[in-house]
Order: C-alpha cells, then sequence, then structure tokens
C-alpha cells in the first residue's frame, strides 16, 4: 500500500510540475518580455492563458503537501526541518507569485501595475528554483532520517543547485510550448513564432542543465548515477527523445502534440527521478515507503482520496480546461462577450460554438499524466497483490 | 552566511521557539481565516445575487453579483496562496506534531484538499465565465464553489476539532499502530465546532457585504443598488444569527465537559465547585479579577440548568497544564458573546420593522449599527479562534502534545515571523486598496452610466466593449 501511495504522491507531483509548473514558466517569460511597450502583447497572451486555472493548478501543490505529510510524516518532518530556508523562500515566492499576479489585473495605474507584475514575475523566477533545490537535496540524500535542525550544505550542492536551474528552465520550456499553440490558436502569427523561439531556447538550456545535472551525479553520487542508468534508463532515454522531438516538432512550424510530449518529457524527468530511488524516501538512510510513519488504514484512506479526485477532480479540470480552450473564459466582470471583443481580430463567435476542441490541449496532458500515474498503481500494486 | 550561526543557535535553544511559532501561526491563521470566510460564504451570496437578477430579470441584483465576483476573485487569490502558507507551516513550524500525528490529522486535509480543487476550478470557470457562458450555466458553474466551499470548511475543522478532542487511533511506544479514519473526521466536538465555524464565515461574509452598503446609504446614497446590495448581505447573516447563538451555546456547555481546562478559563473558574458565578469582562491577575461584573450561580445555571451543577475549575490540572493567559481567553469569550448578541439585537430590530411597516429601520443607529455589523462579525470570530487556540494552550493536541513539543527545532522563528507580519501587512493593506479602487471606479462607472437625456438608449450597450483594458 505504501507504493501505491508513493506513486499516487509522484503522479500528483508529476501533475503539479506539467501544470503548476507551465504557470510559473508564464511569470518567467513575462519577467523576460522586455519594456512595456514591446512586452504587451506576449505579457497580454501570458496572462489570458494563465487567468483562469492558475489557481486550479496550484491546489496541485496543496495536494502534494496534504499527500506528503499523511502518508510518510517522519519523512515530512525531516524535511520541512533540514530544508526550511529554501522551502520559506518558496512559500515567500508563492505568495508574492499569487497576489502580484491577482493585483495587478485589478491596478489600473502603470506604475503600480510594474510593481505587482514585477513581484509576479520574479517570484516566479525564484520559486520554482527553490523548490528545484529541495528536490535535488532530497535526491542526493542530504535530508537525515530525523533533521533536528536546518541544513544550509544539503541544498546548496552543486547537484542541487543545478536541480533548481532546471526546474526554472523546465518551466520556461512548458509554459513557452503551451503558449505556442495557445497563439497558433488564436492564429497570432507573431506570438507564436515568438514563444517558439523561446521553446526552442528554453529546451536546450533544460536539456544542456540536465546533461550537467547527470555528470555531476554521476561524480557526486554514482549509486544514484547508477540507478538512474540503470533501471530508471528508459525514462531517462524517454525524457531525452521527447526534449529531441519537441524541438524538431517546433523547428518544423508543427505544434500538433507539442504539448503532450513536452509534458511527457517533464513526466519522465520525475518518474526517472522516484524510480531510480524506489522504495527508498530519503536516501541514505532506512526510510523507505511503507515505515515513514503511517499506518495501513491511513494508506487505504489516501487511496480513497485519490480515486475520489480521479472521479471528481479530473473531470472538473477537463471541463475547465475546455472552457478556456474554446475561449470561453474571459476578462470576468470586465470581460466582453465574445462577439464583442475589439482587440480580437479572428472570428471568436465561431470558436465558441463551431470549431471542435483542438485533440491536444492541455486535457490531453492532464489526463495523459494520470494515466500514467495510474497505471504506474496499478502496476506496482498488482506486484504486491499476490504476497 | 550567518545560516551556521543560526544553526548553532537553535540546537541550543531547543524547542523554544514554540512561542514564536505560536505568533506566527495566530498571525498567519488569523489573516487567512477572514480570507477562508469570504471563500466559504461569498459564493453563496453572489450566487444568490445572481439568482435573483436571472430569476427576476433584476438588472441592479445582477450587477451587484458581477462585480460581487470581481471581488470574490481578489480574495479568492488571496487566500489561495495565504492557505498555502499554513499548509507550509504545519511542517515548517510544528514538525514534532505531524512527526507524531501526521498520519491521523492528514486524512481530513486530504479530503479538504478534494474540495479545494473542486472550489478552485469551478471558481475558474465561474469567475472568468460572466457574459461569455449563458445566464443559467454561469449560475451552475458556481453551485460547485459554494458546497465545496462548506464541506471544505467541514474538513479543516475535524483537524481542529481532532486536536480539541482526540481520538480514532492507538499510539503505541509512541508510534501510532492504528487509524480509525471515520472517528478521526468526525471527533466528538466536530458536532458543535463544524456549524459554529460555518455559520461564523457566513455571518462575517454576510455582514461584510452588508457593512459596505450601509457605508454607502450612510453617506446619502440612498438608492435602489445601496438598499439591493444591502439587503443581500445583511439578511442572509441576521437569518442565521440566532442558529449561530444556540450552537455557540451548546459548544459552551460541551466544552464544560470535553475541555474543562479551556471553560476554565474562558468563564474564571478558579476552583471545582457548585453554585458558580457568572463573570462578565474583567481582568485575572494573581487570583484577583478587576474590573468584572459578578452575576451568582449564573455559570451553574448555563451549564447544567441548575445552580447545584458543578463546574470543573482550573485547579484540577497542575498549573503547567493550565493555559498561560486566563484574561485574554475570557475577555476574547466576553467579547465574542457580546458582538454576537449585539448582531443578533441588529437583526431583530430589522425584522420587527419589517413585520411592522414593510421596510427597513430609518433610525440613523441601525445604519451606524448595519455599517460596523461586518468588522464585529470579524472581530467576534476572530476572538472565537483565540478562545479556542489560547484555551487549548499548553496542549497542541488536547493531553496528549504539548505546543512545544511539537515545535520546530530550528532558529530564527522570530525572524519569518517578523518577516511574515510585514509582508502580511502590505498584502492586507493592499488587498483593502485595492477593493475600495474597484469601488471608486464603480462609482463613476454609474455616474457616467446615467442616461443621456437625449442620447441613443443602444450606447449603454455597447459601452462595456469599449472597457475592457482601461
Amino acid at each position: 500500500m505504501g507504493d501505491a501511495v508513493g506513486a499516487i504522491l509522484l503522479a500528483s507531483v508529476t501533475l503539479y510540475a506539467v501544470l503548476g509548473g507551465a504557470d510559473f514558466g508564464g511569470g518567467l517569460w513575462d519577467l523576460l518580455a522586455g519594456t512595456t511597450a514591446r512586452g504587451r502583447a506576449p505579457r497580454d497572451l501570458i496572462d489570458e492563458s494563465i487567468t483562469p486555472v492558475w489557481e486550479a493548478n496550484h491546489v496541485w501543490l496543496v495536494f502534494d503537501l496534504v499527500i506528503f505529510w499523511t502518508a510518510f510524516p517522519r519523512a515530512f518532518a525531516s524535511v520541512m526541518t533540514a530544508l526550511a530556508l529554501p522551502i520559506w523562500l518558496a512559500v515567500g515566492g508563492i505568495v508574492l507569485r499569487g497576489t502580484g499576479f491577482a493585483f495587478r489585473k485589478e491596478i489600473t495605474r502603470v506604475s503600480l501595475q510594474r510593481v505587482a507584475g514585477a513581484a509576479f514575475a520574479f517570484s516566479s523566477l525564484v520559486t520554482p528554483f527553490f523548490m528545484g533545490t529541495v528536490v535535488g537535496a532530497i535526491a542526493t540524500g542530504a535530508v537525515p532520517a530525523d533533521a533536528s535542525h536546518a541544513s544550509l550544505a544539503a541544498w546548496t550542492s552543486p547537484t542541487a543547485l543545478l536541480s533548481g536551474f532546471v526546474f526554472v528552465a523546465a518551466c520556461g520550456y512548458l509554459a513557452a510550448v503551451y503558449l505556442v499553440v495557445e497563439a497558433g490558436r488564436r492564429g497570432d502569427r507573431s506570438m507564436r513564432a515568438y514563444f517558439t523561439r523561446r521553446a526552442q531556447g528554453a529546451a536546450v538550456v533544460a536539456g544542456a542543465l540536465s546533461l550537467a545535472a547527470l555528470f555531476e551525479v554521476q561524480n557526486s553520487d554514482p549509486a544514484f548515477f547508477n540507478r538512474l542508468t540503470g533501471r530508471a534508463l528508459p525514462l531517462v532515454v524517454l525524457a531525452g527523445v521527447c526534449g529531441l522531438a519537441d524541438l524538431a516538432l517546433l523547428t518544423a512550424g508543427r505544434t500538433k502534440g507539442v504539448r503532450a510530449v513536452a509534458a511527457l518529457g517533464v513526466a519522465a524527468v520525475i518518474w526517472g527521478w522516484g524510480v531510480a530511488q524506489y522504495p527508498v524516501l530519503l536516501p541514505r538512510t532506512a526510510v523507505t515507503l511503507t515505515n515513514a510513519g503511517a499506518t495501513q488504514a491511513t494508506f487505504v484512506a489516501l487511496v480513497v482520496v485519490a480515486i475520489a479526485a480521479v472521479i471528481l477532480v479530473v473531470p472538473s479540470f477537463a471541463l475547465l480546461y475546455t472552457l478556456q480552450g474554446r475561449h470561453l473564459l474571459g476578462g470576468g466582470e470586465q470581460g466582453t462577450p465574445p462577439a464583442a471583443g475589439p482587440r480580437r481580430s479572428t472570428g471568436l463567435p465561431s470558436a465558441a460554438h463551431a470549431e471542435p476542441p483542438p485533440p491536444n490541449h492541455r486535457p490531453g496532458s492532464a489526463s495523459r499524466g494520470v494515466a500514467l500515474g495510474l497505471v504506474a498503481i496499478a502496476a506496482i500494486a498488482r506486484r504486491r497483490s499476490p504476497r | 552566511m550567518h545560516a551556521n550561526g543560526m544553526v548553532l543557535l537553535a540546537a541550543a535553544q531547543g524547542s523554544t521557539q514554540d512561542v514564536p511559532a505560536r505568533a506566527q501561526m495566530a498571525t498567519t491563521l488569523g489573516f487567512h481565516i477572514i480570507l477562508a470566510c469570504f471563500g466559504i460564504a461569498l459564493p453563496s451570496i453572489v450566487l444568490l445575487a445572481e439568482f435573483i437578477g436571472l430569476r427576476r430579470g433584476n438588472q441592479t441584483a445582477m450587477l451587484l453579483a458581477r462585480r460581487w465576483s470581481q471581488v470574490m476573485g481578489v480574495l479568492v487569490a488571496v487566500g489561495a496562496v495565504t492557505g498555502t502558507v499554513l499548509s507550509f507551516e504545519m511542517g515548517l513550524l510544528w514538525p514534532g506534531l505531524m512527526r507524531q500525528y501526521g498520519s491521523v490529522l492528514g486524512v481530513p486535509f486530504g479530503v479538504e484538499g478534494l474540495f479545494f480543487f473542486l472550489e478552485a476550478i469551478f471558481a475558474g470557470i465561474y469567475l472568468w465565465g460572466w457574459r461569455r457562458l449563458p445566464g443559467w450555466a454561469h449560475w451552475w458553474s458556481g453551485v460547485p464553489i459554494a458546497v465545496s466551499g462548506i464541506f471544505g470548511a467541514i474538513s479543516v475543522i475535524a483537524v481542529n476539532a481532532w486536536m480539541n478532542t482526540p481520538g480514532g487511533f492507538t499510539e503505541r511506544n509512541g508510534r501510532i499502530t492504528s487509524v480509525d479514519v471515520w472517528q478521526v473526521f468526525f471527533p466528538r466536538s466536530a458536532i458543535y465546532e463544524m456549524p459554529h465555524m460555518v455559520l461564523a464565515a457566513y455571518m462575517v461574509a454576510g455582514f461584510a457585504v452588508a457593512s459596505v452598503y450601509a457605508v454607502g446609504i450612510l453617506r446619502g446614497r440612498r438608492d435602489r443598488y445601496h438598499y439591493t446590495g444591502f439587503a443581500l448581505g445583511f439578511v442572509p447573516a441576521a437569518i442565521l444569527t440566532p442558529f449561530q447563538i444556540f450552537v455557540g451555546d451548546t459548544a459552551a456547555r460541551a466544552i464544560a465537559h470535553d475541555q474543562p481546562v479551556k471553560f476554565a478559563a474562558m468563564e474564571y473558574v478558579t476552583q471545582t465547585s457548585r453554585q458558580v458565578p457568572e463573570w462578565l469582562a474583567g481582568v485575572y491577575v494573581n487570583g484577583h479579577i478587576y474590573a468584572g461584573i459578578k452575576i451568582p450561580y449564573l455559570d451553574s445555571l448555563l451549564v447544567g440548568f441548575g445552580p447545584g451543577t458543578k463546574v470543573t475549575g482550573w485547579d484540577s490540572v497542575p498549573p503547567a497544564d493550565r493555559p498561560p493567559v486566563v484574561w485574554l481567553i475570557h475577555l476574547s469569550f466576553d467579547v465574542m458573546v457580546g458582538l454576537g448578541s449585539l448582531l443578533l439585537l441588529v437583526g431583530l430590530w430589522a425584522a420587527w420593522t419589517w413585520w411592522r411597516r414593510r421596510r427597513w429601520p430609518r433610525p440613523l443607529l441601525f445604519w451606524l449599527l448595519g455599517a460596523v455589523s461586518g468588522l464585529a462579525a470579524i472581530v467576534a470570530m476572530e476572538c472565537g479562534w483565540v478562545v479556542t487556540e489560547e484555551g487549548r494552550q499548553p496542549w497542541v493536541v488536547y493531553g496528549l502534545q504539548t505546543t512545544a513539543q511539537a515545535a520546530t527545532t530550528n532558529g530564527g522563528v522570530l525572524t519569518s515571523l517578523s518577516i511574515v507580519i510585514v509582508v502580511y501587512g502590505v498584502i492586507g493593506a493592499a488587498t483593502i486598496a485595492i477593493l475600495l479602487m474597484l469601488s471608486r471606479r464603480w462609482r463613476r462607472d454609474d455616474r457616467d452610466d446615467d442616461p443621456v437625456p437625449y442620447g441613443p438608449p443602444s450606447a449603454l450597450a455597447d459601452r462595456p466593449a469599449s472597457q475592457v483594458k482601461p
């Protein structure tokens, strides 16, 4: 049962990464969009793509935390103690990101808009970085079994810092790929080209950083490297293939399926990490998925919660993304009925009714992530059940 | 970097971080709980307005619903992030609690996660679907927000109720060996804590909405728009107030049994005895109660409906197991009860006038009370949290784990506390400033909307389109 809950945790971490991560990436491109005049078009596109969905995507983080502390309380307490500083910094980033984003929308004075926008954009950069250092610190075994004090060395190792940068690059990559498709759907050629260039750049940077991290792990933690290139090799290869495939598709100007491939690549990295360290929860300690503090009843309750999430939450997400994909979620109270949108030149009224939902939009990646998680849970459960 | 120094300092201090950690938890929870109230109850009020707007073609109610949902958008966003802070703080400030009981109290949090999902997803649809989704479809997209708000609140309160009356698990050699999920979700105190908080949320949101329009009415804006806005907030809140007082009264009686020391602190019961007097106000210092009004026998009467009822005093436990600041608990309790009663009277006043004359009361006093009712509801709700949280001290899990055992062994909580106070101060001020700004913008819009005497009527209908991004 511990294994099943571990898979559920990894599945919801994956969903947070491919959905919430893209929202952080949007903030990153907002940060890099340049001066007010030049950055208007990309910022508007980012804003419209993130607005209705970021809160729902953000809930995955809360869900991850709850599963973590409920299923593996000992490990949770240790991580929260040993890595308190980067976690606090990430929390600060989350607060500034959310409030900055929400406030910017309502403010009309440009100078204040800039302040709120800067808070949103800058914290979109630092939050994934510190989250990455936390994951890097856990993966390198820098968290002891029963930590009683915070450790600076734990998350400032080269691997942990590299992992922070990989997170930032991956967020930027996901966001740029999603925005390419979004711009394409709106018929905005210049924005499509704009984000294609950025998606390619981010793909190269994320790939290079991942390779650097891999080499660093080879030196600093050969055992982990062997598992990454051993039983986790198919996933590592899959991640690389997805990255290259996306690069090729974007270069060829094809957008069909790029989002799903990008999300799959990121998911493969996360599952590669999970498979490489299975069944150990905190590497270099004896803390595993089964002995980190929870009882069987708790595991069963969490599996029930996860099933309820699949039944209730997944269709709701599908509805949200479908409505967003059809441009039925607009500017809210101040928004306009689609027919009257003055700045939109593409035939939106028809988009609301006639246009079928594009086959590979975000529900695709979401349901793929969930499906991936479920398959893994089923596989592990089947392997465990004969006992 | 002084981090190494901080680490050494932390090791020397041990778990003496519990006082700053409590202060930080109080700050962040006290801030978030106001937003949580709006998150739980405001959707219902907005839906009520939209329902009236759709059903009766009431354009004023419709306009209010649209504007309130913009307010809701701001409050939900700030509430989502401040709620996330609390989730992290469970581990960052209270690793001892999570290490020991995370697998027990995590179960209701997991259920809460589901409702939080539904709330956030449908908030995305409802808030941004205005004017794009057809009328009733849009209304129905808001219903899951209201429903999951209530159930999400119930799930979180289940955790707090469990901390007050823990049960549903067995602990052997300091380890949890089995968990009864049902009992964890519905501990003894759940039956009164859950409705008490949900009703409090509705009172806070309702009276707060009413106050905004009462202020407008006091400033002379006596129009249909303001009276409708006032009524949509005031009526539900005033109707729920008597129920809240009944639940609160039941809760107090139950606490006398479930957590006698907390009750003793609430009512200044120094010794276990019969014929216990009730103290109204008063500050307890070193065995004396200053400036209090003593009503003989009343406490015994309230607890057991007879002057001979025995009430457990705080002398039943050693001094180390008593809450540290009893006067704060007692005064908070009195303020909560006092403000609740005041709100009941305001509601009764309105009901009486409506019954006799079919209109709102005219005296200035009523509208002044209406204008402060939102603040009063918020203060009463915060006082209630002070009572339940301070009254449980020194325990974090009543009778099982002390707050000091639960607190982080890391140093630097004073630093994070200072940063939290500054950041939350800025966020709170910015939130209020933005709501005031929205209100000014709408007032300007309304002035511009005044029908142009000889203008074409269709000019009105086109106006919003030109205002996508001002």
